[in-house]
């Protein structure tokens, strides 16, 4: 095979997701009454982003065939801090934004923590580090409150020439600085080779468990970004249970969506940041076409629930009946 | 090597007792002194059936848990089908007597219905559980949602489901723990006396040895997800019939608490070995921490912190995978 040809068929998922993308958004917007202007690609990439973020730290996660359900308290945690510390003086507000990320870094760590050095199982620890998680978000924010550097958080959810919106850009910036690198190094390579293969990972001396740990930390901070962005967005912290399980749960749909395989080893956090922007188009699409936004969780949960279903295509390419038992 | 060989082995009692179940035993007698301590109706019968009233709807709720944790998998559709029975229960008590009357069999089979879309999706489309139940416990969301518009149901419990919660068959033991006891039977009697039960065990331990031996294991892992759901299912008639109404989601704060009582119980979350004493033990430890945290006045928040550095720490003691490749 020529090289390209590897290529094409290693970022396939990435591709389609990429596609699909196009598609529905062309329909959101061409349906939409403002028609495709500016402000309407603002909203969407704003909405979006937030997803987007919290997708890029789940999708780090599948890709060694593990799992993180506290995605969404660790992004309700850090929204709560924020709404605390992100704010004052330029410096204060830098200060603010270090430390909210490194609560977010934390999170993932003590994640990584129990899960590989505690040998437990990925899901229930971390539904019940998001159970921890959660709590002390209420702790910090009882009642819904606080506040942002509201300078900040303008020029961040606002568009630079009246045409891009900052969101997206900040977007592009955390892919570089942190997607490419880690995706280009040992432990990316490790993080992939463990997902398709643990036990040949092993025997090639890879440095699984480090890469493991690597994987749920920088998912701690790509959630501590979106936590961020969620109060540069809303002007307040809110420990609110039922948006961190909603996030939670869209983040697995992004990451499906996005091509990335939930039993590891395949697919790209930039195709889970696409799945992100999938999944919000298609929520979007409801409003678009004038319907009841009481059907929106049922539409959500439909196009989440054929977006798994996809997943069993697979079974169709396996040739001994025991390989489903793996 | 599984529970159930050890549990038969006849040397000494030492050796048929679960060292987890034995630590989980030993935590709620340490939680009774503690609660004692603080104030002296803690060793009170009347409070210990309340609280075991309490422990019943988690119990009834934990058996479905148990159930699929034992197969190796995992059920986390378990709030809303919770939810889906109340409500849907509560909906057919307003049609008329005929709706009165199969109110609560009708609540379990919506619950059945999420079970065996998750069966369905596990044992045939080999989706992990843990993704498949989360989808059907958004559907089930998206559907509770359509048919409330959002605001709790007017509809009220029937009088059978405030009896089967609340009422009296055998004085001072209310019925809801007659329900548990119930429903405890059965399970332990499907999982040690039926194939069925071995079956669960087998494919616990390898879905592929037990495929080979002549199982159909999909059929199981169809019928355990579905009678997880039912279970569910009847955990939400029973708090429906309970505060008399169903709410928005009322079973979310069911989930980690089940599956906590399974795992503390020293069901391994890795399938094929615990057994339902253990999950007892799980469900009345889990309901004693609750109770002694909110009569000491701790507000959720440090609840819910408790409550998951107590889980963490307990499968730190007994639920690590083995170190060997």
């Amino acid at each position: 095979m020529k090289d390209w040809k590897y290529w094409l068929a290693e970022q396939r998922g990435t591709l389609l997701a990429f596609v699909t993308f196009i598609v529905m958004f062309a329909i959101y917007v061409s349906n939409h009454p403002a028609g495709f202007t500016a402000n309407v690609v603002q909203t969407a990439a704003n909405k979006g982003v937030l997803l987007a973020f919290v997708a890029m730290a789940q999708a780090l996660v599948v890709i060694t065939a593990g799992i993180d359900l506290s995605v969404g308290m660790i992004f309700i945690l850090t929204n709560c801090l924020a709404s605390w510390i992100v704010v004052g003086t330029p410096l204060e507000t830098a200060l603010g934004i270090v430390g909210v990320l490194l609560a977010g870094l934390a999170c993932g760590a003590a994640n990584g923590l129990i899960v590989i050095y505690g040998r437990l199982q990925p899901i229930v620890t971390t539904i019940a580090t998001g159970a921890i998680y959660f709590g002390i978000a209420l702790l910090l924010r009882p009642f819904p409150g606080g506040g942002v550097n509201e300078d900040l958080a303008d020029f961040l959810t606002g568009k630079i020439w009246g045409v891009i919106p900052v969101s997206l850009i900040v977007l592009l910036v955390v892919i570089l600085v942190v997607w490419v690198p880690f995706s280009r190094s040992v432990m990316g390579r490790t993080a992939y080779a463990t997902g398709s293969s643990e036990a040949a990972a092993y025997m090639s001396a890879m440095p699984i468990r480090r890469a493991k740990f690597l994987t749920y930390t920088l998912a701690g901070l790509l959630a501590g970004i979106g936590g961020l962005f969620l109060t540069f967005f809303t002007y307040t912290g809110e420990a609110a249970l039922a948006s961190g399980n909603a996030y939670t749960l869209f983040s697995i749909a992004a990451v499906v969506l996005g091509g990335v395989s939930l039993y590891g080893g395949t697919g790209s956090a930039i195709g889970a940041v696409f799945g992100a922007l999938t999944f919000r188009a298609i929520g979007d699409l409801l409003f678009v076409f004038d319907l009841d936004p009481l059907w929106q969780p049922l539409f959500q949960g439909v196009v989440l629930l054929i977006a798994v279903s996809l997943g069993a295509f697979g079974l169709l390419r396996v040739r001994n009946k025991l390989d489903w038992f793996a | 090597m599984s529970d159930i060989s050890s549990g038969r082995g006849r040397n000494g009692i030492w050796k048929r007792i679960d060292p987890a179940v034995a630590t989980a035993f030993g935590c709620i007698v340490l939680l009774l002194l503690v609660g004692s301590l603080y104030s002296s109706n803690f060793l009170h019968l009347e409070y210990l059936l309340l609280q075991l009233k309490v422990a019943s709807f988690l119990g009834v709720i934990a058996t479905g848990a148990m159930l699929v944790i034992l197969l190796g998998q995992i059920d986390l559709s378990a709030p809303w089908a919770i939810t889906t029975g109340a409500m849907m229960s509560c909906a057919a008590a307003a049609y008329g007597p005929t709706g009165v009357a199969l109110a609560i069999p009708f609540g379990i089979l919506c619950g059945m219905a999420i079970g065996i879309v998750n069966g369905i999706g596990v044992a045939y489309l080999r989706i992990p559980a843990m993704i498949i139940t989360l989808a059907t416990n958004a559907v089930a969301q998206g559907l509770m949602v359509v048919y409330t518009g959002g605001f709790s149901p007017q509809d009220e419990a029937t009088e059978a489901m405030r009896y089967i919660a609340t009422g009296f068959l055998i004085p001072s033991v209310p019925n809801a723990v007659l329900v548990w006891i119930v429903v405890g039977a059965g399970a332990v009697f499907f999982l040690s006396r039926t194939t069925f039960g071995r079956a669960v065990y087998g494919i616990g331990n390898s879905e592929r040895a037990a495929y080979l031996s002549g199982i159909d294991t999909r059929r199981i892992l169809v019928l355990a997800f579905a009678v997880s759901g039912g279970l569910s299912a009847l955990g939400g008639v029973l708090l429906a019939g309970y505060s008399s109404k169903a709410a928005q989601s009322m079973g979310d704060v069911y989930l980690l608490p089940a599956i906590a009582a399974v795992v503390l119980g020293g069901t391994s979350i890795l399938g094929g070995r615990g057994s339902y004493l253990g999950t007892v033990a799980g469900v009345i430890l889990i309901t004693l921490l609750q109770s002694i945290l909110s009569v000491m006045q701790i507000p959720e928040a440090g609840r819910q912190v408790i409550y998951g550095i107590v889980i963490v720490v307990m499968l730190l003691l007994y639920g690590r995978a083995p170190a060997s490749r």
